[in-house]
């Protein structure tokens, strides 16, 4: 077993966002083989066109709307996790999402990589906003059994009863409501159950509330929903208030039809988000305590079926920070229909080696039990 | 105070419908349980809204709330309460996402609403022709010489069997039978079906059709049968069988009766394993004979339940009286329950709602606290005015805190709190003494506190059960 702490070195505040593309991100027009005929031929109605490619070398090139992206790799601080996948890769959205938050492509499992990473970083729960799920409905990689995770749909509105405008009703009532809950936490099963979560969610409440209070900010971010849930994302950072891991979602990147229209539109959103964000942290001195993890389910088919593409195997994830050691990793899979894993492009590394690597290299854990198995892991990160 | 005849109708309503107010749970206790159960069982007209009403409230079936919101309205004002409570546990079942076709999904529930109390087979083979679930589960790509196995497989695995109880070659030989099971001019259907149902009275939609040419008719052996099985057959094959007589018991058990089956819960299902084969595969029967059972009456069965969202949330709003007419806004609710984790047409996957505990997280817990009682401390609402009205019987309407607790928690229920609930409530109320309803009107200090108290009722602990 490796020395992670050794690995790692002091590692107590730095931080991890994730970033979750659902609904699958087609890889070949992220990461374009712009200079590769192949692409153009099994992509015969969605190619980009070879002069919007933003290019990065002689071979690939970012899609046409991702230019904030290209900054950042300019500068040294985005890693292109090329090929990656995982054996006998699963089509459904459903089953994928789950294999990708469990870190488990056989069995299915309950607990989250980062419901683990949680439970190891805050072993005895002490902290309801080490692990923040901005959004609404919890995402099963930060789910673990006694490990409280808020989940934050709008932090402006987050808590209890914010329709009582009064402020010494809503008092009273959070007072009321503890109460009965708090009695709750001693009894059986579901009840206790109810009791332990409602009170993790008041205490989670009560702390992120001050948030946006003491948020300022010259990052004016865009307006749709990824930017806005970075930005919550932002300011519970820099309330210190303990969070490391912080999860956003952004889709859906399901295009079966309409594929030139809607992919490079996500790409606007999600990369003018990203590059806000990252300013943001450069701004409050966080930007070099913190990377951003980017991954989707899957990658899509390599033959277009139309004015879109199905689902697929492999893909691409992204590692963005001041700490990245920016590049290539992993292989560009070859586009040659010989090497296709049934139609798809072939993967070559597993996802588990990424997650190890964030795990040892940046949060200073023991990534094996969290991933269910060793993984090598690429070495991400500057030393 | 309520009686435990009451208290048990308060049970069955919760369990076989959405909750009672308690003007109806005094009514159904006065024609008796065994009379209920069997008008449950019995629907006659859906709801105060003819059909037509509802779709032209709801314009805009191709967006993807507006079945959901459709749905919601008839779970409202459904006068059919244990009807709609079997289409949302078939919708649990047999679940679809919303795919571009809003119809094709206000169809399906219909589908499910004609089978709901019929045969298990029929229902089955009502489903195998629905279009939202043959586009779902690919059974449109399930060709004689390419087979799609998607809802082959799902049929035994996820809709009738259980996983362990068939082979793969089953999976194989009951995917080669579904083949030419399929959609009628599908890419036309698509273009029409996707103009004309913005329209309201538009009723163009995916429909069913069988294709003789596109159908593999060569023999196959389905659980240890060999024959030239077609799609009907495989379906007569697993009813037949025990695996799935006891799936679907005790998927209903534990949708009725209890999250979690223990040695009891295990008793009542043979039970009603027996009467799936003594009634020929009824569902109506099945759930007669749990309605009726000890277990179910017994305290052994009382808040065993989390309350899905969707029961949740329609329970108060009928409770509370909200949506009197179908209007549009009711289509937020259908957004409510999502954030709670239970969006209607909105499954995480083909294996539907991971249902019990799995209901409660911090994210989920704060929404359903928030939208219930805000739902009950609105004293404008027609069923939290007739609450009101009928605190102000009491006592002459000078109500100390213990009565105003005691009786609220009745009135909404009965619910059970504990005693620390209770006390809890109690001490809310008596910081500011007696509650005098004499003379009140609407929205005037007395009402709020009722209304302050009802709120918080909703956000109890035992509230989330049932």
């Amino acid at each position: 077993m490796a020395s992670t702490q050794a690995l790692a070195g002091p590692s107590k505040d730095r931080k991890l966002v994730v970033v979750q593309q659902s609904g699958g991100n087609d890889y070949l027009n992220t990461i374009v083989p712009y200079e590769n005929g192949l692409y153009y031929d099994f992509r015969s109605h969605t190619h980009l066109d070879p002069e919007s490619v933003i290019k990065i070398d002689d071979e690939v090139g970012f899609g046409p709307t991702m230019a904030p992206i290209k900054r950042l790799w300019d500068e040294g601080k985005v890693a292109i996790i090329n090929g990656v996948g995982y054996p006998n890769p699963d089509r459904s959205h459903f089953r994928s999402m789950d294999i990708w938050h469990t870190a488990e492509p056989v069995e299915l499992k309950r607990e989250g990589w980062l419901g683990r990473a949680i439970r190891e970083m805050d072993p005895k729960a002490e902290n309801v906003l080490t692990g923040i799920n901005f959004g609404r409905g919890l995402p099963r990689a930060m789910g673990c059994d006694g490990v409280p995770v808020a989940s934050v749909g709008d932090l402006a509105t987050y808590g209890l009863f914010p329709d009582l405008q009064d402020e010494s009703m809503r008092k009273y009532a959070l007072e009321t409501f503890a109460r009965m809950y708090g009695a709750a936490k001693g009894r059986e099963a579901v009840m206790g159950f109810l009791g332990q979560t409602a009170t993790d969610a008041l205490k989670g409440a009560d702390a992120v509330r001050v948030a946006p209070e003491i948020y300022s900010s010259s990052v004016e971010y865009a307006s749709n929903g990824v930017a806005k849930s970075l930005r919550d994302a932002a300011q519970v950072m820099f309330a210190n208030l303990g969070t490391r891991i912080s999860y956003v979602q952004h889709g859906s990147y399901d295009n079966h039809a309409g594929l030139l229209a809607t992919h490079p539109a996500l790409w606007t959103e999600l990369g003018g988000a990203v590059s806000d964000f990252m300013d943001d942290l450069q701004e409050h001195d966080e930007a070099d305590d913190t990377v951003i993890f980017i991954f989707s389910e899957f990658g899509r088919r390599v033959r277009d079926n139309g004015n879109g593409a199905d689902h697929g195997s492999g893909g691409v994830a992204f590692l963005i920070g001041n700490s990245v050691n920016g590049g290539m990793y992993g292989e560009y899979p070859s586009l040659e229909e010989k090497d296709h894993l049934d139609g798809d492009l072939h993967f070559n590394n597993d996802f588990r080696q990424t997650y190890t690597s964030i795990l040892e290299g940046w949060l200073g854990l023991d990534a094996d039990p969290i991933v269910n198995g060793r993984f090598e892991p690429f070495d991400l990160f500057k030393s | 105070m309520s009686s435990d005849g009451l208290a048990l109708m308060a049970h069955l309503m919760r369990r076989a419908g959405f909750g009672a107010t308690r003007d109806e749970l005094e009514r159904y206790v006065e024609k008796g349980y065994d009379a209920t159960v069997e008008d449950l069982l019995h629907p006659g007209a859906p709801g105060d809204f003819a059909e037509d009403v509802q779709k032209r409230r709801s314009v805009g079936f191709d967006e993807g709330g507006a079945a959901g919101a459709n749905w919601m309205v008839r779970m409202i004002h459904s006068n059919n309460p244990l009807e709609e409570k079997m289409t949302l546990f078939l919708h649990g079942l047999f679940p679809v996402r919303y795919m571009s076709q809003g119809r094709a999904l206000i169809n399906q529930t219909d589908t499910f609403r004609r089978h709901a109390l019929g045969s298990f087979h029929d229902l089955l083979a009502a489903l195998s022709r629905d279009p939202a679930m043959l586009l779902f589960l690919n059974n449109n790509d399930n060709h004689m010489d390419a087979v799609n196995e998607n809802y082959g497989r799902e049929l035994i695995e996820l809709f009738s069997m259980g996983i362990g109880n068939y082979t793969e070659q089953d999976v194989k030989e009951c995917a080669r039978a579904f083949t030419g099971w399929t959609l009628g001019n599908a890419d036309y259907m698509a273009v029409r079906a996707g103009k004309n149902s913005f329209d309201p009275y538009g009723s163009i939609s995916w429909h069913f059709q069988y294709l003789p040419e596109d159908h593999d008719d060569t023999e196959k052996t389905f659980l240890g049968e060999t024959g030239r099985f077609n799609g009907e057959d495989i379906i007569e094959i697993i009813a037949r069988q025990p695996d799935a007589a006891r799936f679907i018991c005790t998927r209903l058990f534990q949708y009725f009766a209890a999250d979690e089956v223990d040695e009891d819960g295990e008793r009542v299902i043979d039970e009603m394993v027996a009467a799936y084969f003594a009634s020929g595969h009824e569902i109506s029967s099945l759930l007669r004979t749990l309605f009726q059972s000890d277990y179910f009456k017994s305290p052994l069965a009382r808040y065993a339940r989390v309350k899905g969202p969707v029961e949740l949330v329609v329970g108060a709003v009928r409770m509370a009286g909200s949506y009197p007419t179908p209007e549009m806004g009711v289509g937020g609710i259908n957004g409510a329950v999502g954030l709670m984790g239970q969006g209607l047409f909105s499954p995480p996957s083909v294996e539907g709602w991971h249902e019990g505990r799995e209901w409660i997280e911090t994210g989920s817990l704060v929404e359903r606290v928030n939208f219930i009682s805000k739902e009950f401390r609105d004293v404008s609402k027609s069923g939290v005015r007739r609450i009101i009205q009928r605190l102000a019987e009491h006592n002459g309407g000078r109500l100390t805190p213990e009565e105003l607790v005691d009786w609220c928690v009745d009135l909404v229920g009965p619910v059970a709190v504990s005693d620390e609930t209770r006390s809890a409530l109690i001490d809310h109320v008596a910081t500011r003494g007696v509650v005098d309803l004499r003379g009140h009107e609407q929205g005037d200090e007395s009402e709020s506190r009722v209304g302050e108290v009802l709120g918080l009722i909703a956000a109890a602990p035992e509230y989330q059960m049932e």
